[in-house]
């Protein structure tokens, strides 16, 4: 058995990523052939297999990052020409575990999903005095309230991995909560590599890999859904007044500020009201423990070509209608163009998803972790209505508010849609 | 003193220069040709690295034929790039095991080339820790993306020197939400022949080899 290691680099250089395995387990390998390629510093580098054999085990697997010296293969010889020697420093790393611990990709589960963050995924520290645990071990230790004197750690000096973590889980018959991109396999076990994909025209599936924004969304939702008990309720509001409001002001909105006048802004502006009544909704869980959160930072969602982010309106309560209508064009901009800092969809206390704009009457939005209720907008439809036993034509739109039954009861949340609805039917402020 | 043969190409399709590259990379692991310099500039063209994400390719491939714009993923390193007309693009094939056997301090050692040639212009350029790539201030002037395949490197940096900085719309640079900027934009008056030269001049300098023109 050979081992095949993280190559160094260069000086400087204390880990790499293995971006890509160019043989299978099994797969015969010739003495210099490339075997893998690893990516540092923005440059990619293809691998020469250190002696000629049967690739037997892929420890590594494509996308993870490890330390230099670490083992990511073995390759077994029998059968072929004579072992070669190898370099001194395979030799140390089979004697003992690896010098550098490997570098987990620490890519914490997100409040919303980011993809701003994704260009740096934080590498753990590689030291920490006495003890040291990672943010996304504690995390998932907070989620899940394990006593973490109870695990046993695997990584170097008996620092507790995120797959120590979730191995103690399994054994304890609860499942992993947020899970990260990497499947948490042992290394023993490595996965196979997606099938290649097959030419157009013979095939009836056609088999992409999912974009990082994709996965963080679809990690997000799923989270979300098995974090929170979700209930949604739905209020029908007469829009007449602020209809007409916006009629008037909607040319001057574009001819002095450039931008229309849209609904969006009024149903900030009541949320902030009902938040400020009722602010349980404007909280988040964290463990046994209420967080109230004392500045209302609301989330918008922005549909993007594939995929969706929630920038931040920051201190909504501060701004009117004019000042949220102008930070909700500009974030919506920048979203779409991919200008956000990453500070920009952080820190929301309670979001608002306006499907209405795309037709949709009622939806049922998933709360947007870790806040516990999320608004969603409908469409705002002229609709025949009885007003004092009389049929009328009114600008009808139709809210609905999924919030977290572990924290939020019915009463309450239904409480806060009527404040919504108060402020929204009984516009009375000034806009500009 | 080790030998660097330098060529200026003029524009050449992405396409052609990648087979280029190929070529001169497999003599020069054979040891058959000398380390070499390739500077050149490219019609408009947007390629991707092999980890790069798709996603920040913001235009569908549809759209960017329409205005004109080629696609291509590359083996290089780094994420998706904009290479066009009035900007340098340089493909050093060199030999890093009779260089430094260090890719970090060859990635270093580009980007020192690219600020010094950037100084002779009076525009101080400089580094951003972990952001690969010349800077000034919190602008992107100049990209670097590296394959190496036994030691010996190809692909390498661009530089925009006229380059019509609109282009870069239809991607967020490198992956990066940071914006990019120009020679031209910062008020240096220069041809990209001009740029050339001087960098060649820097490249002999920082990694201590004779240019020669060929």
């Amino acid at each position: 058995m050979t081992d095949v290691v993280m190559p160094q680099m260069g000086e400087s250089i204390v880990e790499g990523t293995l971006t890509k395995w160019l043989k299978k387990p099994g797969e015969r390998v010739e003495r210099d052939e490339p075997l893998f390629e690893i990516s540092t510093d923005k440059v990619d580098t293809e691998i020469p297999a250190p002696a000629a054999g049967t690739l037997s085990e892929v420890l590594v697997e494509e996308g993870q990052t490890v330390g230099i010296n670490t083992v990511v293969a073995r390759l077994d010889e029998g059968g072929g020409p004579a072992a070669k020697p190898k370099p001194a420093t395979a030799a140390e790393a089979k004697a003992a575990p690896a010098p550098e611990p490997p570098a987990q990709q620490a890519i914490q589960p997100t409040p919303a999903p980011q993809p701003v963050e994704e260009t740096a995924p934080a590498a753990e520290a590689a030291a920490e005095p006495a003890f040291p645990l990672s943010p996304l071990v504690r995390k998932l230790a907070r989620e899940h309230a394990i006593d973490l004197s109870r695990v046993k750690g695997s990584g170097a000096g008996g620092r507790i991995t995120k797959q120590d973590v979730e191995g103690y889980l399994t054994q304890q018959g609860a499942p992993p909560a947020a899970a990260a991109p990497q499947p948490a396999a042992p290394p023993a076990a490595p996965q196979q590599p997606p099938p290649p994909l097959a030419p157009a025209g013979q095939a009836r599936t056609r088999i992409e890999p999912m974009s990082t924004m994709r996965l963080k969304i679809a990690e997000h939702m799923v989270l979300s859904k098995r974090t929170s008990a979700h209930v949604t309720t739905i209020h029908r509001v007469d829009m007449t007044k602020v209809a007409r409001l916006r009629e008037r002001l909607k040319d001057q909105f574009q001819a002095n500020y450039g931008f229309s006048l849209t609904y969006l802004p009024f149903m900030v502006r009541a949320s902030v009201a009902a938040l400020r009544q009722f602010p349980l909704l404007n909280a988040s869980l964290d463990g046994n423990n209420i967080v109230y959160h004392n500045e209302v930072n609301i989330g918008i969602a922005v549909a993007l070509e594939n995929g969706l982010i929630v920038p931040v309106v920051r201190a909504a309560g501060e701004k009117n209608v004019l000042g949220l209508q102008r930070a909700i064009v500009d974030l919506a901009a920048r979203a779409r163009s991919r200008q956000l800092k990453p500070d920009e969809v952080q820190g929301g206390t309670f979001s608002i998803t306006n499907f209405g704009s795309f037709g949709s009457l009622v939806g049922t939005p998933i709360i947007n972790q870790p806040q516990v209720a999320i608004l969603g907008v409908g469409t705002v439809d002229k609709t025949p209505v009885v007003v004092d036993d009389a049929i009328a034509i009114r600008s009808i739109c139709h809210l609905s508010l999924t919030f977290d039954h572990r924290l939020v009861d019915g009463a309450l949340a239904d409480q806060f849609m009527g404040k919504v609805r108060q402020v929204l039917e009984s516009w009375s402020e000034e806009v500009l | 003193m080790r030998k660097c043969c330098w060529r200026e190409l003029g524009r050449v399709e992405y396409g052609a220069a990648l087979e280029l590259q190929r070529n001169l990379v497999g003599r020069r692991q054979q040891g058959a040709v000398p380390d070499h310099l390739l500077l050149l500039e490219h019609p408009h063209v947007i390629t991707l690295g092999r980890n790069g994400h798709a996603e920040n390719l913001l235009a569908s491939q549809d759209l960017l034929r329409r205005a004109g714009i080629s696609f291509f993923p590359t083996d290089r390193g780094g994420d998706v790039t904009y290479h066009g007309p009035g900007q340098l693009v340089g493909y050093p094939i060199l030999d890093l095991r009779e260089w430094k056997r260090d890719v970090g301090a060859y990635v270093r050692a580009i980007e020192q080339v690219i600020i010094d040639t950037l100084a002779g212009y009076g525009i101080a350029a400089g580094r951003i820790p972990k952001l690969t790539g010349v800077w000034v201030e919190e602008r992107k002037i100049a990209a670097i993306g590296v394959h190496l395949s036994r030691w010996v490197t190809s692909h390498g940096f661009a530089l925009n020197v006229t380059t019509d900085l609109s282009y870069f719309q239809y991607i967020v640079p490198c992956g990066l939400t940071k914006p990019v900027t120009s020679m031209a934009q910062l008020g240096a008056r220069a041809t990209r022949e001009e740029v050339a030269r001087s960098l060649a001049e820097h490249f002999g300098r920082v990694f201590d080899c004779e240019m020669g023109e060929n």
